[in-house]
């Protein structure tokens, strides 16, 4: 009876919006009446779409059967959260999930916009109604997710395995706001074009959404990357894989997008970019999460998709980009440019920042979409791996990280180059000094690490001087430093924390491609074996139950270089119902560095034990939990907040005149 | 997108043989460590996007034992390399050959910066900066903000 009643609210769901899109953009000129009428169309909708998900959600939790898709993908003795977190665990949940978190969305803005202009709002609103009908539409159509089964079986056929891990419970709803937040950048720049109207209100009204998303974006691909490192049982944090780009190019189009809002806000110059980069950065998140299930990436092999489903998807893509860049097209020059500045400036420094993210995301999709065009036209079929992404991909991102520290020292509109230098030699040879020193200590031989450590270590010092400068620590007294310090308004301590962040990372990651070790050998219970200075001594070798697996378990005790011990176990699992292995990595973390201990399969009576130690690999991801850090400490600041005060956005529309 | 992966997947975690295993390693560390990086560059040809040297897969097994005996036969990396291009085609590369099919993708990222960079110029050059201290106006609205 729920799922018919979820089926219902789904199709009800869909239908308003429908409505809501048609009548939106019939009558947006209508004033308030017609955004009062959207409003509550878009909470209607949410509405709706939580009685549906939840609907799914108790099928899953209540095991019931008779929903082909629970019985597709669910167990009865599957851990609670497993039970729930396998709703999204499938295409046709997930389709579900994507389409909640778009009208919560909606709603969100429905609830906090009703300061905005009223054709603003109602344009905004029948953009989200719009997306919603289409998407909604599709599931409804193509990817039932509320199909009964009769007669139902009486067990599941269990999810994935790989799929029963925390991660699933965390990573697609973050990565899924991350996307669909950008479709409010998306709405408000259809809005844009539609009403010919953009000032700098209009900015600061995307620039907090922007802002979310991006730091929901940046927490979902991390957390995936770490799952990925985990789960996969060898180490591996990124891959280059299609799956990973598609979700990496709208990070990099929305970090373009928060950069260039900034211009338009502070500035009121880069309008037309900045609408476009909107476009563009949803247009992106929608690849992300529709391309990779059209089928066409992965056409040649293993995953065969629904063709029709594939065919629509890729209809529903062209309609939804083209259409946007159609209206782009038309529309664009309607907006009228404005504020002038010199070359080397802040906002010139934000424009160079935006060439190369921007070509970046050229990069990766022509590096993730030319073999399948290649193979479409000349018949040619070739691979485009890791190697040429990070030759690319490096080679782009290097100058970037090399000025990055000079743009936020830099003034609006004209700025003194030699000046922002001056202010940051200290960080230089700060950085040069650090990495001598650990060149020398580690003793690299020739080789890019040391030029990986130099930028990471730049840009780190980089961020960490303007904050330096800005409360003139050491040139006054060191109290009246702190309270200039906390004095500092947030968006100054986000933009450091979120550079300083990226200085983490790149640390991270050149740290642990330089001086990563491993061993490959066969232990017995009772043996040992030796990687870099830590002992790792077999213990024992167990086989135990779990609640739907067996479980191959191997007990370590690991001798740190300072003589401390620790207990490590890594498990291979056989999962009951599926009969698919799983091995589970054993992670010990010393200070920033990982010790990864892997159990491989029986070889002659013996263990197979694969260990890995990782330098500094938790930098990686605690650089872009700082991001993320910084995104979220941006949204507290009281300029920021949604539904911002009147009387700033007032004289912000004056000086627009 | 490891959920999106694992379904992607499946084939190649199917089977329960693991990545490089003690008996496949050389007794001569710098030929197994030039066997290492060369099956970095090689695709495992039934999964998706993983090398040879990742992948879990029975077919990725068999090509890292097909390096290590060409390596003790006494091939050049390079010729190692040829030999899977022959047999596999060029789709068992993971860093592609500049050639005439290629050319376009290696050229894509520096003709985009080229071509960004181009018209920033010529942007550039059609607005000339005209005023270039900050108006009253403009100071107001810019502290405003601040």
């Amino acid at each position: 009876m729920s799922i018919e009643l979820g089926h219902f609210a789904l199709i009800l769901a869909f239908a308003i919006a429908t409505v809501s899109a048609v009548g939106g953009f019939a009558f947006w000129r209508s004033g308030q009446r017609i955004a009062l009428v959207l409003s509550q169309g878009a909470v209607l909708q949410f509405i709706l779409i939580a009685v549906a998900f939840a609907a799914l959600i108790q099928a899953f939790v209540t095991s019931d059967f008779s929903l082909l898709l629970a019985a597709n993908n669910s167990h009865s003795l599957k851990p609670l959260i497993f039970k729930i977190s396998g709703v999204w665990g499938n295409h046709e949940g997930s389709m579900v999930l994507w389409i909640f978190i778009l009208v919560a969305f909606g709603a969100m803005v429905a609830t906090f916009g009703r300061k905005l202009p009223h054709d603003l709002l109602a344009l905004v609103l029948a953009t989200q109604s719009l997306l919603t009908s289409a998407f909604a539409g599709f599931t409804i159509f193509t990817s039932n997710p509320f199909a009964r089964l009769i007669p139902a079986p009486i067990e599941g056929n269990d999810l994935n395995p790989v799929l029963q891990d925390i991660g699933l419970a965390i990573h697609p709803p973050l990565l899924y706001a991350g996307y669909v937040g950008f479709s409010i950048c998306f709405s408000f720049a259809i809005a844009a074009l539609v009403s010919g109207r953009i000032d700098q209100a209009w900015a600061r009204w995307v620039r907090p959404w922007t802002m979310l998303s991006w730091t929901f974006l940046t927490l979902g691909i991390a957390m995936g990357s770490y799952w990925a490192y985990y789960e996969l049982g060898w180490g591996g944090w990124w891959f280059w894989d299609p799956v990973e780009n598609a979700s990496f190019m709208p990070w990099l189009a929305g970090t373009a997008l928060l950069h260039s809002a900034l211009v338009m806000e502070k500035r009121n110059a880069l309008k037309i970019w900045t609408v476009f980069l909107s476009i563009i950065t949803f247009s992106l998140s929608l690849l992300g999460t529709f391309l990779v299930r059209s089928g066409i990436l992965t056409s040649v092999h293993t995953f065969a998709s629904d063709p029709t489903r594939g065919l629509v998807i890729l209809t529903l893509l062209a309609l939804v980009i083209g259409g946007a860049f159609a209206l782009f097209a038309f529309r664009a020059a309607s907006l009228r440019q404005g504020g002038l500045f010199a070359p080397v400036s802040r906002e010139g420094a934000l424009i160079l920042n935006n060439l190369f993210l921007a070509t970046a995301v050229g990069a990766v999709l022509v590096g993730t979409l030319y073999p399948l065009l290649l193979d479409a036209l000349a018949g040619t079929t070739i691979s485009v791996g890791a190697p040429f992404f990070n030759l690319t991909f490096g080679t782009l991102m290097a100058p970037l990280l090399l000025v990055l520290p000079f743009g936020p020292l830099l003034a609006w509109k004209r700025a003194d180059i030699v000046s922002a230098a001056q202010r940051l030699i200290g960080a230089a040879a700060l950085a040069i000094f650090v990495t001598i020193l650990i060149s020398a200590l580690s003793g690299i031989a020739v080789s890019l690490a040391p030029l990986g450590l130099l930028l990471g270590f730049w840009v780190a010092f980089g961020a960490i001087a303007e904050l330096v400068d800005r409360s003139k620590l050491g040139r006054i007294p060191l109290a009246e430093s702190g309270r200039r310090l906390i004095g500092l308004p947030r968006s100054a301590w986000s933009t450091a924390i979120a550079h300083f962040g990226i200085g983490i990372t790149v640390l991270g990651i050149v740290a642990t491609s330089a001086w990563e070790t491993e061993r490959v050998t066969t232990l017995n219970p009772g043996e040992s074996t030796e990687l870099s200075g830590y002992t790792i001594a077999f213990d024992r070798f167990d086989t135990v139950e779990g609640p739907n697996y067996l479980s191959d378990e191997g007990h370590f005790t690991v001798t740190a270089p300072d003589g401390g011990t620790r207990q490590m176990l890594a498990d291979r699992r056989t999962y009951v119902a599926s009969g698919m292995p799983t091995t589970e990595a054993a992670i010990e973390t010393y200070g920033f560095s990982q010790l990864y201990l892997q159990l491989g399969e029986p070889l002659d009576n013996t263990h197979v034990v694969r260990v890995w130690h990782k330098p500094y690999i938790t930098l990686i991801w605690l650089g872009a939990i700082l991001m993320a850090c910084a995104g979220f400490l941006s949204l507290t600041d009281r300029k920021l907040r949604v539904g911002a005060p009147r009387r700033a956005a007032k004289s912000a529309a004056q000086a627009a005149e | 997108m490891i959920w999106l992966r694992a379904l992607l997947l499946a084939f190649c975690l199917a089977t329960p043989v693991m990545a490089l295993s003690p008996d496949e390693v050389l007794p001569d560390p710098v030929l197994e460590q030039r066997a290492r990086d060369i099956s970095a560059g090689l695709r495992c040809l039934v999964c998706q996007n993983q090398s040879i040297d990742d992948s879990d897969a029975d077919l990725a097994r068999d090509l890292r034992v097909l390096v290590r005996e060409r390596l003790v036969a006494g091939d050049s990396d390079e010729a190692v390399r040829q030999y899977l291009v022959d047999r596999y085609g060029e789709y068992v590369l993971l860093n592609p050959r500049v050639n005439s099919h290629t050319i376009l993708l290696w050229i894509a990222a520096p003709v985009l910066l080229l071509a960004g960079l181009g018209t920033l110029f010529v942007v550039g050059r059609r607005r000339r900066v005209v005023e270039t201290e900050l108006s009253a106006e403009e100071q107001g609205a810019l502290d405003e903000l601040e």
